[in-house]
Parts: C-alpha cells; sequence; structure tokens
C-alpha cells in the first residue's frame, strides 16, 4: 500500500503530533507514505471563504504532483481532505472552474487522482482486523467519545466514506485496539472551527458543550481526525472551562496517537507531549511505555 | 403496387417542435407506394381520425403509416378508426416519431431526417402486413384479489356483489391489513375498527367469496381471461371447519411472551393466536416458530383444552390452483424500517435517530396502537418506556421520505395529516400535553384535508416547527430533539417525552417477487406499475392484472378505496364479455419447412409451443412439426430468432418485414 502523502500546513505546526503518529502508525501498518514534492497549503477555509477560484486552483496544484507521481492520495487532516475532494468534484463537474484552474497552474488536470483519508483506508482497505492482530497494547478499559466533528463527513456526496450523519470508522478502529467508544449524540456538531481566531468566544462555548456531553456519556477522553477540532478540544479547553463552568480535564487525542499506543509506540513517537491536557492519566491505565 | 396512406401528427407541439412534419409529408407522399401523405396538429382527436378515414375512402387505401407517438400510447386508437373505414386494422401502423424522436432529439434538421427514416421503413413494413383477424378466448368470470387489506376488501367486495365468484388470498392469519391497526382516521376522526370491521365480516359471509388466510401466492401461468394462480394455504395447525373460535386454546397456551406484532412489538401474544380479537376468520393460528410444541415436542395443551378436536399438528401446507379470469393486486405497503438496517433493504436507516434503540422513539404506526382503543394500553397514550403519560410530544415528519440523501425521494403523502390527526388525539386524551411537530412543508390537497391540518394548529394547540431534525438522543428519562426552525434561523432543542416519527411508506418487502410472479412491472423503489399514469392508473401493463391501494404508490384510506373500486370495475367490465379479443400478433409454424426440431418449444416463455403431428390420408405418420397455440402466445418472437430453419414467424414482424425495413434505409 503506497500513497502520495499530503501531510498540510496543520501538520506541519500546530498538529505536528498529528503529522509524527500518522506517520509512525503507517509505518507500523505497512502503509507506505511517500510526501507529495513541494506541495503548497490547501487553500483551507481562507481560499474558499474569499475566492472561490484559489479554492479550486490551490488544491489542484498538489493533485497534478500526485499526477506526476502516479499514486493515489492520503491525507490525514479533515479539512485537506475536504478540500482536495471538492477540488475534484469541481474540476469534473464544472468546466468553467476547471479552465480557470488549469490556466493558473499552467498545466492540464482532469479531476480523476484519488484523494484518500487515512481512516478510509484503514477501515476499508487494510480493515479493522489487520489492525487488531497488530495491537500490542490493548487500550483496556479506556472509555473514549469519538469525534469526527464537521467536515470528515460533510458534504455527503463528496467527502463521505462513512455514514454522513452517524460516521462509526473511529468506533469501530477504537474497538479493535481495545479501547470502549462510548455512544453519544454530539460526534458530528461542530466545535467552532476556525471561529477560534475571530469569535473565540463561541469556540469556546461549542467546546464547552462537546466537551461536557462526552463527560456525561461516560468518556474520560476524545479521540479527532482534524487539527482544528484538536486544537479547540484541548488548546481551548481551559478558557472554555473558565467561561462555562468546571468539566474535569479531558485529554483530547488524534485517533492515529490512540492506534500508535496500542500498536506498542511510546508516547514519544505519537508526540503526546504536544497535548496541552495531558495524558498522563490515560497512560497509567494501559501501562508505561515499553 | 401499393396504396399507403402516410399521416403525419404534430401532437401539439410535442413533435413539431422538433420535426419539421411538413417536410415529413412532403418527402414521403413521394415514396413508391405512397398514395397519400399528410400531417395534422392531433391525428388521435376526432376531425385528425376523419382524416384518416376519408383518405382510406377516397384513395382506396390498402395500408396506413401514422407517424405520430409510441404503439402503445395510440395504436388500438388507429387500427380502429381504418377498421371503421373498412379497411384491416392490422393493415395500420404506427411510425413513432415522438418517443424515439421528437422527444430525444435537440437538432431539427437531424430529427426531421430521422423522422423520414422511420416512416420509410414503416412503409416498406406495411406493405408486407398481412390482413389478420383477431383471436377470440373464452373469459373465467371468477376473479383473484391479493392482500386482504382495505383494498383488497373493496375490490373483492364489489367483484362479489356484481355477482362474480373472488378468491381473497391474504399473506396474515386475519385480514384487515394495516386500516384494522389504526385508532382514528382523517379527516373525520372516526374510529377505524367502527367503519373497517363490518366491512371484513361482510367479505367472510359472501356467498362469492371464498377467502384464504394464511396464504400466499406460489406461482401464477396464463394470460388475461384464463389465468391458473397457484395458492399455497400454509398450515394453520388449526382444522378451521371444525374450530369454534372460543379462544380457550389461547388462554391456556403456556407460551405468552411471543412480541405482537400486531401491536408493534408493544404486547405479547401467545404462540396459538388470532393477530387481534376482531380478526376474521376468528381461528386461531399456530406460530410454529416459538411453539414449546414444534420446538421441543413437549406441551401440547391446547389440543388437550380444545373442545372440538380441531388441533391439528400434523396439517401440511397446502397447493390449491384456482382458475381466474382476472388478478387484483391490493398487496399494501411496509414502514420505512427505524431500526438498524435489515439485511435485505436498501436503505440506512437513522443512526442519528438512535435506530430504534430509543425506548421512546417510536413510529407513527405504533403511535396508533398507543392511541387504539384496542390497542395494547386500551387507548391510553402512555410511553413505552416507562408507561408514564408524555406530557411534551415532539413529531418528525419526513423521516425517510423526500431524503434523497438516504435513498428515497418521493413523497409519502400520507404522514402530513396522520400526524395532524396525532397531535389532535393526543390533545384530547392528554389536555395538559403539548405536541410539536417538525415539517418540510404541510401538504394536505383532499377534500377537507387543509381545513383538517388548520384545525390542529389553531384549535388543538399544536406547535409546528418548519425545519428537520439532526439528531434525537436520550438524557435521562427525556429524549433531547436538536433541530432547527428555518423560518426563524435558530436551532431548536426540545426535552421531549416521546417522539414519533412519521416514516416512509415503502412497498413490501418482497414485492418485487410477486411482482415476477405475475409479470408486472414496479419502479425503482419496487411500487407497481400503472399501465399509463393519467389514463389507465389501475391497470398494470400486462392484461388482466390491476392494481389497487399502496403497493401503487403511497395513497390514503378514501385513494385506497377509489382505486380499489376503479380495479374491480375494471374486471367487471372484462367479465361482462363472453369471449374476449386478443391481438393476433402470434407466431405462425410453415409446417413445410419445420423439421419438428422443437427448439422453439424449449425457449417460449408461455408454453405456447406444442407438437402436432401430420399423417398422410391413410394415417401414417409423416413427421411431426411445431405448433403455436395462437391463444396463449405472446408474441415475443423468441421462437423465430431461435428457429435454424426460419420455419416459424411471428405476424406484423415476419423477417421478410425486417429486412424490408433495414432496405428502406
Amino acid at each position: 500500500m503506497k500513497y502520495a502523502f499530503f501531510p498540510g500546513c496543520s501538520l506541519e505546526s500546530t498538529g505536528w503530533d498529528f503529522d509524527r503518529s500518522t506517520r509512525a502508525v503507517c509505518r507500523a501498518l505497512g502503509i507506505d507514505l511517500v510526501d507529495i514534492p513541494d506541495w503548497v497549503c490547501c487553500g483551507s477555509t481562507p481560499a474558499h471563504t474569499t475566492n472561490a477560484s484559489l479554492s479550486v486552483a490551490l488544491p489542484v496544484m498538489n493533485l497534478q504532483k500526485a499526477k506526476e507521481m502516479g499514486l493515489p492520495v492520503l491525507t490525514a487532516c479533515a479539512s485537506c481532505y475536504a478540500r482536495l475532494r471538492t477540488a475534484n468534484h469541481t474540476v469534473l463537474n464544472d468546466p468553467e472552474e476547471r479552465g480557470r484552474a488549469e490556466r493558473v497552474t499552467g498545466k492540464p488536470y482532469d479531476g480523476r487522482v484519488e484523494v484518500r483519508h487515512l481512516l478510509d483506508v484503514l477501515v476499508n482497505d487494510l480493515g479493522v482486523d489487520a489492525v487488531r492482530e497488530k495491537v500490542r497494547r490493548p487500550l483496556k478499559g479506556m472509555k473514549v467519545a469519538c469525534y469526527y466533528g464537521c467536515l470528515l463527513t460533510r458534504p455527503p456526496d463528496i467527502v463521505a466514506f462513512d455514514n454522513a450523519e452517524h460516521p462509526s470508522c473511529m468506533d469501530r478502529l477504537l474497538t479493535a485496539i481495545g479501547a470502549e467508544p462510548v455512544e453519544w449524540p454530539y460526534k458530528t456538531e461542530c466545535c467552532g472551527a476556525s471561529l477560534s481566531i475571530t469569535r473565540s468566544e463561541i469556540v469556546n462555548r461549542l467546546s464547552h458543550r462537546l466537551l461536557s456531553m462526552a463527560r456525561q456519556a461516560g468518556a474520560d477522553c476524545l479521540a479527532v481526525a482534524c487539527p482544528l477540532c484538536e486544537s479547540n478540544l484541548d488548546l481551548r479547553q481551559a478558557d472554555a472551562v473558565k467561561a462555562h463552568g468546571a468539566i474535569p480535564e479531558t485529554p483530547v487525542l488524534y485517533v492515529t496517537q490512540f492506534l500508535g499506543l496500542a500498536l506498542g509506540l511510546s508516547s514519544g513517537d505519537v508526540g503526546l507531549e504536544a497535548l496541552t491536557v495531558s495524558a498522563e492519566s490515560l497512560l497509567a491505565g494501559i501501562g508505561r511505555d515499553q | 403496387m401499393s396504396r399507403i396512406g402516410v399521416f403525419i401528427c404534430h401532437c401539439g407541439e410535442n413533435i413539431s417542435r422538433t420535426v419539421d412534419v411538413e417536410r415529413v409529408a412532403q418527402v414521403t407522399a413521394r415514396l413508391p407506394g405512397v398514395a397519400i401523405a399528410l400531417d395534422y396538429k392531433y391525428m388521435c382527436s376526432d376531425p385528425g381520425q376523419n382524416l384518416l378515414k376519408k383518405a382510406v375512402a377516397e384513395h382506396k387505401l390498402d395500408g396506413v403509416v401514422v407517424a405520430a407517438c409510441s404503439p402503445r400510447m395510440h395504436e388500438k386508437t388507429f387500427r380502429n378508426a381504418a377498421r371503421a373505414a373498412g379497411l384491416n386494422p392490422f393493415l395500420c401502423e404506427m411510425a413513432n416519431i415522438r418517443e424515439h424522436c421528437s422527444w430525444v432529439h435537440e437538432d431539427r434538421e437531424e430529427a426531421t431526417a430521422k423522422a423520414i427514416d422511420i416512416v420509410k421503413f414503416t412503409v416498406s413494413r406495411v406493405k408486407k402486413d398481412r390482413a389478420l383477424a383477431p383471436i377470440t378466448v373464452p373469459i373465467t368470470k371468477r376473479a383473484l384479489v391479493i392482500g386482504g387489506g382495505i383494498a383488497g376488501i373493496q375490490a373483492a367486495l364489489d367483484i362479489a356483489d356484481a355477482g362474480h365468484q373472488v378468491v381473497l388470498v391474504e399473506r396474515e392469519p386475519s385480514i384487515g391489513g394495516h386500516m384494522a391497526q389504526l385508532s382514528e382516521t382523517f379527516p373525520t376522526l372516526d374510529c377505524s375498527q367502527c367503519i373497517m370491521t363490518p366491512k371484513m365480516v361482510d367479505v367472510a359471509n359472501h356467498p362469492n367469496i371464498k377467502l384464504y388466510t394464511w396464504s400466499e401466492i406460489e406461482e401464477v401461468s396464463g394470460y388475461i381471461g384464463n389465468f391458473q394462480v397457484t395458492v399455497r394455504r400454509k398450515a394453520r395447525s388449526v382444522d378451521e371447519d371444525k374450530c369454534t373460535g372460543c379462544g380457550v386454546c389461547m388462554a391456556k397456551c403456556p407460551q405468552k411472551k411471543i412480541d405482537n406484532a400486531f401491536d408493534r412489538n408493544l404486547g405479547t401474544r401467545p404462540a396459538i393466536y388470532v393477530p387481534f380479537p376482531q380478526a376474521v376468520p376468528n381461528t386461531p393460528v399456530i406460530d410454529r416458530d416459538n411453539c414449546t410444541r414444534f420446538k421441543t415436542g413437549k406441551c401440547g395443551v391446547c389440543e388437550k383444552v380444545c373442545g372440538p378436536g380441531a388441533i391439528d399438528y400434523g396439517q401440511q401446507d397446502q397447493l390449491i390452483v384456482e382458475p381466474v379470469g382476472a388478478i387484483v393486486v391490493a398487496s399494501g405497503f411496509d414502514l420505512y424500517n427505524i431500526g438498524p438496517k435489515p439485511a435485505d433493504s436498501p436503505y440506512e436507516g437513522y443512526g442519528e435517530f438512535g435506530y430504534g434503540a430509543i425506548p421512546d422513539v417510536i413510529d407513527g404506526l405504533t403511535f396508533e396502537r398507543l392511541a387504539s382503543a384496542s390497542g395494547p394500553t386500551g387507548g391510553k397514550i402512555l410511553r413505552p418506556s416507562d408507561g408514564k403519560e408524555p406530557k411534551q410530544v415532539v413529531f418528525i415528519q419526513c423521516v425517510g421520505s423526500r431524503a434523497r440523501e438516504k435513498g428515497i425521494s418521493y413523497c409519502s403523502k400520507i404522514c402530513c395529516m396522520y400526524t395532524a390527526k396525532h397531535t389532535m388525539l393526543y390533545k384530547h386524551k392528554i389536555h395538559d400535553g403539548q405536541a410539536y411537530v417538525f415539517f418540510m412543508d404541510a401538504r394536505t390537497p383532499g377534500k377537507n384535508y387543509d381545513e383538517f391540518w388548520r384545525r390542529a394548529v389553531e384549535e388543538e394547540e399544536a406547535v409546528y416547527i418548519r425545519g428537520m431534525v439532526s439528531r434525537l438522543y436520550q438524557k435521562g428519562d427525556k429524549v433531547v430533539v436538536m433541530g432547527s426552525d428555518v423560518l426563524v434561523g435558530v436551532q431548536v432543542e426540545i426535552e421531549a417525552d416521546l417522539v414519533v416519527l412519521a416514516t416512509a411508506v415503502q412497498a413490501r418487502t418482497g414485492a418485487d417477487l410477486l411482482a415476477q410472479k405475475l409479470g408486472i412491472s414496479y419502479d425503482r423503489y419496487n411500487f407497481y406499475s400503472e399501465a399509463h399514469a393519467k389514463l389507465k392508473p389501475v391497470e398494470c401493463a400486462t392484461a388482466g392484472i390491476y392494481l389497487a391501494g399502496a403497493c401503487q404508490g403511497p395513497k390514503d384510506i378514501p385513494d385506497t378505496v377509489s382505486q380499489a373500486s376503479a380495479a374491480a370495475a375494471k374486471v367487471m367490465t372484462l367479465f361482462a364479455k363472453d369471449q374476449l379479443e386478443r391481438e393476433p400478433i402470434v407466431a405462425r409454424v410453415n409446417e413445410r419447412n419445420c423439421a419438428g426440431c422443437l427448439a422453439c418449444k424449449k425457449v417460449c416463455p408461455y408454453g405456447a409451443v406444442e407438437e402436432k403431428e401430420i399423417r398422410d390420408r391413410n394415417g401414417n405418420l409423416i413427421k411431426t412439426v411445431a405448433y403455436v397455440n395462437p391463444g396463449v402466445c405472446g408474441g415475443c418472437g423468441t421462437c423465430q430468432a431461435t428457429c435454424p430453419s426460419k420455419s416459424v414467424e411471428l405476424d406484423g414482424y415476419t423477417d421478410e418485414q425486417i429486412m424490408a425495413m433495414i432496405e428502406a434505409l
């Protein structure tokens, strides 16, 4: 299994632990990641809120490079995934935008480079059974609320590899590695996303809502697959608590960090030190690094 | 030299918008053998048909081509006109320049050229048509009605009242269908049982109705006027002739913990049971999957307590063949399943609504049982989890319906009205309760329907919130409803005691299999297809089979009853004749050439090919050849394509005609 890997900007900065844990987990599971050389930002929210054509052209530049590599693209960031998939969709369905993107990038592009999300590949190609076989440190008794957020499953016509309103891929993966995902209702509610910067009071309110519901549902921690979700729930947790009332400290980990720990990797291998809310409390239950 | 008349129809603008009909007339008028070609705005209208009749007489035409719509639409119309003008109707053919040309093309030049080609080859075909005489077949004046819900009951009663024998087949142990499960009906709020059960009794007592409950259709063969239907009478384990319906067996049955499907699993029933106390027939059936006697061999209580000795554990399924002349299909509907996706369902279901795992999230039919005087709570609205009176009830419309992303894009038609009814029933029983309804649109066309809905809103104080619900979840003993109010533009959260989902009306599971047995067509949702959406709404494209009720599409009771009576009227029209005329488009065997290999017999889907012995005048066998029974032949042409010696041909579609059509191009 070999993919052209698109890390995206977040994985180079606030989400470096997502990058490290993704690479480590893929290595352990035999998934070969080759970085797209000289990749550029996918445009993320700023591009599509300001210039529709830019939001197509930027992902297309990366997809053209992947096409030259002759590999399908794999990405871990939910936003990068949504933008790359949307760009393909636009190129396939809107000849005018396609023409503009090709003019700007100076290269033709047919919209047919396959774009996959890491979770899709793990669950649907590799399969949870294959993951289960490689577990060396089962996350026994760990009660996790799997949080999918907005972008991983929406818009369903373009991105969904799972049920859009009731996704379960992370729950299945975490069950396979011995954890106990809780049933909770806010799997696909919004965390406030990039309002984190401009309207942080909204993010505080939404994050508080998510964290307290996860706790009510009996979870000790959350699993995410989006750098922005992670930072809103982890980095802003203290602000959320200050503004809206006490909740026990709740570690928020990337799904790849859970996977890495279960596969026997050390907390350093998966970058646990990057977390604002420490994951120490979780490690106690599953045994220290070997 | 032939004298063919060509009549080109504008079909209003349907054809003339894309095809230059005048040019088609000019060009085809010059074809060899064409005596006259003209165009007219509506050929099928009375003046249009008169044009044709006049031309036949004036030009002594020996063949007619009508270039218009599909033969499925108006072939009969024009053949009748030709017959009225003194021409053999089978010398009149349609050239389809609408469905096959104007509707599917945009370029006027190219479409016109194609229309000319279509007319050209049809002219060549007509030149080689033979005058044919219709085939007459006798009619068995008995009808089969499949399904004993309100649709089947109405159709059966109407046909039986007209003096014809009816065989009514019902899959469940009792007739009654979904209507027997309802509490009260819109828009008058009369009790469903009160208007339904007398009709059920009428069926049971009618001298012309033979009722098979706990029975299914096994096989259907034959054709209009002459169907042979094999009915499987499932073993009831109770002798219907001996049973008096006293009910002692049910009272004494030790196994009483079986979910009662009639009550939507809210209550339980014994292993020997009638689905509900007003069942017709009032003869119990043993549920062999759950009966201790059948599972372990130990028990036999019902046999011991039965006074008349009606229990018969050894009963076997019986296959009965019923000859009938017409079939009314009234097999009903199912509701969209809110539980986990069943293996045979194409629909994912509603994980965001808890996949049916939240006990106080129920569907509309379950609410009917809760509100019904004969239901598991005796008509008290109590929620399933703890039996408490719900003070806040949220109704959600369009669950499954009008949701393309969930697989169904159609409107289920009945939910707006029954939800309005539910809010009223609720308010009438729990005065201090509050009903909320999430809806996309309120669709209430129907006599006194909109007034009914407005009454729910204005007088019965139901709060209607325009918007969808994204999620339901359990919080303590409440169900939290997360939705939006799109008129105000806010998100709404309601902590409800009970949530009622108006789930989509779906075709019955297995509707496709029944359709295949009957040889009728169905749509992508497995609803049965009518022959014409507007002009033949109760007929199937397969002659002699008619549709009634929700098996054709979502329908409320008034519409269902109307359609059932219409289907019955169609059956009576058919039975008004003693003989049936069939189109003589059948295969004929050239006995001189036939080598008797009978390859045609193997491929014939109608079983129309027989063996025929040819003898000389002394009775010595010369050879055996194939013979096509014209009464059975369906005119498909499979034999013609199969015959190695080209000795069997379909009238109107002979090899010579097909070759002539190709050569004309």
